[in-house]
């Protein structure tokens, strides 16, 4: 099908285009931003007036739950709220069941997910069996499965020898391997960040130095190992300083914040809210003015969703028994214009962080917007206001510690291959126009 | 959700779920009504009508005597029907959800819930699910709060020494696991005790404990200096699983408390536990027994402390 894209401000992080101008779709690519031959004849038109045209956006983190927690949600569900979220690549961590540690498993999901013909699936491989932290996955059948590169999740690795090992055989391919930091024994227990929130309210807390620490031991075996590592959902103030100490120094590494961490801290929990029971724990409100910060220098690399549907069973719960995680693919785009507005951040700027930036930590030629290119385009209207509530959610996990806030900016389409896989409409069931 | 959940709308308590944000008053009023509740106590007919018809429900998902019997007590001299709960030996073992329990119980026409649970904020979660006519009061949550117990510590503190605005009141131990030592902070602050510190090892001290109000001493010598409150915290034997200490032995040589220890206090120092009492580990039994205890006499003010609170809550 021919799109036109018409009279929309067209934004495109690699080249730096920021102008109204039309967009001509065909055959899945983009034929030409500006002015397409006059033998061009579109099927359909959107007008794009007011929106904002830019790539679709790149998600480093979002649970699909398959296989395994198809009670918490499915591919179905999940995919529909990624294009919700103008979200057309997103990488799923191996933290199913069973864990993607095999390649069957990775071929299931990734033909599952072609089937649905709306974004595009890259499965981060189990980088341990079962993800135990023992043995070494088969990591290059799984590359040859479709894996883009290899994962913990959030599962500890304590045997140091283990983490070693895995990062010099990953180098030997040139795989990615994607670390969360968090010192196993350090973190035993606790829920919430160990600061005067959690002991006020008793919560058994977490040290910003499981975090430090963990970041410590990669970053010496990144120069040990040669490895190449991507820095998952950092929370402390003090390792994004590592990092950037570490990316001074020339070392090849790079690293993700959630949106969660972008905009919260450990005073959000209020009474015990469970929806704030988060892994890594909300931290101080210096950890995330610096996190906030760093996202602007670029110290971070990329804004991720870490998205994780969580049923209503397991969250409604005592806040340290509540399992964690919230749901966030609809909320990767506000969240990121609410930092962009308030931080005094350029559309360009902001946009890449969701876009091009992750795309290139994932090794996609994807996440720009050129002539000949892939049409994988979102459309949204910054200045739409919505509120999220349940309702407002495609995703199964309803969960969010955003529930109740008003958000502006809201995905009017989304094409992947020039397929509108997503199509809004004030009318849309469940959002509250304002 | 970041309202005060245990107040309603004019300010009068709702639940009991923490001293955390109570205004001065409201203590001072507890303490008031309770101060009546001891002559009930006293009399030859313990028993009041105030809360006749009313169903209250011990809901313990943790086991505990002196606590669950005082209230029982409370209750039942309030007139009240009292429906003992033994959760962790029923349905949360039959997989039944925290919330599944509640809405059942609820559906029993209960009044009132007096919630212990292991984990720091139940008691609000269940405050937050009830509908409005259930009141909650938390009988201890995980390491958070305990509030009936901090009141009746004050409620003795106030029968043995009058005022608070003069006091330095010490808390010796496991600050850290201690959902009583945050509550009997929460209050002596609230109620102008103008010096309070808590004494323990580093291990067993919370971060940015001070923000809450004490100062910290790591030493019962200058900790105990001029106390005239002193307030020994149990030590549970997990600690020294837990690589918080090395020995109970060891505690007891430089955090126990023995009556050489007291002698740096006041002589006129109140020596308090919340029970159960370690002999010989935090308190040398010379103390427990001692002149200056006033370990069974918070027992019986419990009591009287928790029919106030019962009573402000159901009653009238």
């Amino acid at each position: 099908m021919n799109i036109h894209i018409k009279n929309g401000r067209v934004i495109d992080p690699k080249s730096g285009l920021d102008q109204v101008a039309d967009v001509y779709i065909a055959a899945g690519k983009i034929l030409a931003i500006g002015a397409a031959s006059e033998s061009y004849q579109s099927d359909r038109v959107i007008d794009a007036s007011e929106c904002i045209v830019c790539p679709g956006l790149v998600d480093l983190a979002a649970r699909l739950r398959e296989p395994g927690f198809e009670y918490k949600a499915t591919l179905e569900s999940e995919m529909n709220a990624a294009c919700a979220g103008g979200v057309t690549s997103l990488a799923c961590p191996p933290d199913t069941d069973p864990p993607l540690d095999e390649p069957g498993l990775v071929e299931m999901l990734k033909f599952r997910a072609q089937n649905l013909n709306q974004a595009r699936v890259y499965p981060i491989g189990a980088l341990t069996q079962k993800l135990e932290g023992q043995r070494l996955t088969e990591m290059a059948e799984l590359r040859d499965a479709g894996c883009v590169g290899f994962s913990q999740a959030d599962a500890p690795i304590t045997d140091t020898q283990v983490l070693a090992r895995a990062l010099e055989y990953a180098a030997t391919f040139g795989f990615t391997v994607w670390l969360r930091p968090q010192d196993a024994y350090l973190a035993r227990d606790g829920v919430a960040h160990d600061g005067f929130v959690a002991t006020r309210l008793g919560l058994p807390a977490i040290p910003s130095t499981a975090e430090t620490i963990a970041v410590a031991t990669i970053l010496l075996l990144v120069r040990e190992t040669g490895a190449r590592v991507h820095l998952c959902r950092l929370s402390s103030a003090q390792s994004i300083e590592m990092i950037r100490a570490a990316k001074a120094d020339g070392l090849d590494i790079t690293c993700d914040v959630s949106i969660n961490h972008l905009h919260l801290t450990e005073m959000d929990i209020g009474y015990f809210d469970p929806n704030y029971h988060l892994m890594p724990p909300l931290r101080s409100i210096r950890d995330r003015d610096l996190i906030r910060a760093a996202l602007a220098s670029g110290t971070i690399d990329a804004l991720c969703s870490d998205h994780t549907p969580v049923d209503d069973d397991v969250k409604q719960m005592p806040f340290g028994e509540a399992e964690p995680g919230a749901t966030g693919l609809e909320l990767l785009l506000p969240l990121t214009l609410k930092w962009a507005g308030e931080a005094r951040i350029g559309l360009v700027d902001a946009l890449a962080r969701i876009t091009l930036y992750p795309a290139e930590i994932l090794g996609l030629d994807a996440g720009y917007l050129a002539a000949g290119h892939a049409a994988d385009i979102c459309i949204f209207d910054q200045k739409a206001d919505w509120r999220v509530v349940a309702a407002a959610l495609k995703s199964q996990g309803k969960n969010t510690p955003f529930l109740g806030y008003e958000m502006q900016g809201r995905v009017i389409y989304t094409l992947v291959e020039g397929q509108i896989v997503f199509e809004g409409t004030c009318d849309r069931p469940g959002i509250e126009a304002d | 959700m970041n309202r005060n959940p245990q107040l309603n709308a004019d300010g009068n308590l709702r639940h009991l779920l923490t001293i955390d944000g109570l205004p001065r008053a409201l203590l001072t009023h507890i303490f008031d009504t309770a101060d009546g509740f001891i002559a009930v106590n006293e009399q030859e007919v313990r028993k009041v009508p105030l809360l006749r018809g009313k169903a209250i429900f011990n809901l313990f998902f943790e086991p505990s005597t002196r606590t669950r019997t005082t209230f029982e007590i409370a209750a039942k001299r309030l007139s009240a029907d009292v429906i003992n709960l033994n959760i962790s030996a029923s349905s949360q073992s039959k997989g039944e959800t925290l919330l599944d329990t509640v809405d059942n119980l609820a559906a029993m026409q209960a009044d009132m819930f007096i919630v212990r649970h292991a984990q720091s904020g139940a008691a609000h979660m269940i405050a937050r699910h009830v509908a409005p006519h259930i009141h909650v009061v938390n009988a201890g949550d995980g390491r958070h709060a305990h509030p009936t117990q901090g009141l009746l510590d004050m409620f003795t503190i106030r029968k043995y020494k009058g005022e608070f605005h003069n006091l330095c009141v010490a808390i010796v131990g496991d600050v850290l696991h201690s959902r009583v030592a945050r509550s009997q902070i929460h209050a002596l602050t609230t109620l102008g005790v103008p010096e309070v510190r808590v004494i323990a090892p580093k291990t067993l001290l919370p971060t940015a404990v001070e923000q809450m109000g004490v100062r910290v001493f790591h030493d019962m010598e200058s900790g105990l200096r001029n106390a005239d409150v002193v307030i020994i915290l149990r030590l549970q034997n997990e600690r020294m699983r837990g690589a918080h200490l090395p020995s109970a032995q060891e505690y007891f040589k430089y955090y126990g408390l023995t009556a050489e220890k007291l002698a740096y206090a006041r002589p006129d120092a109140i020596v308090m536990h919340p029970g159960p009492m370690n002999r010989g580990v935090e308190i040398d039994s010379s103390v427990a027994d001692g002149s200056q205890s006033v370990i069974l006499p918070q027992v019986t003010y419990g009591i009287a402390v928790r029919m106030a609170v019962m009573s402000m809550l159901a009653g009238n």
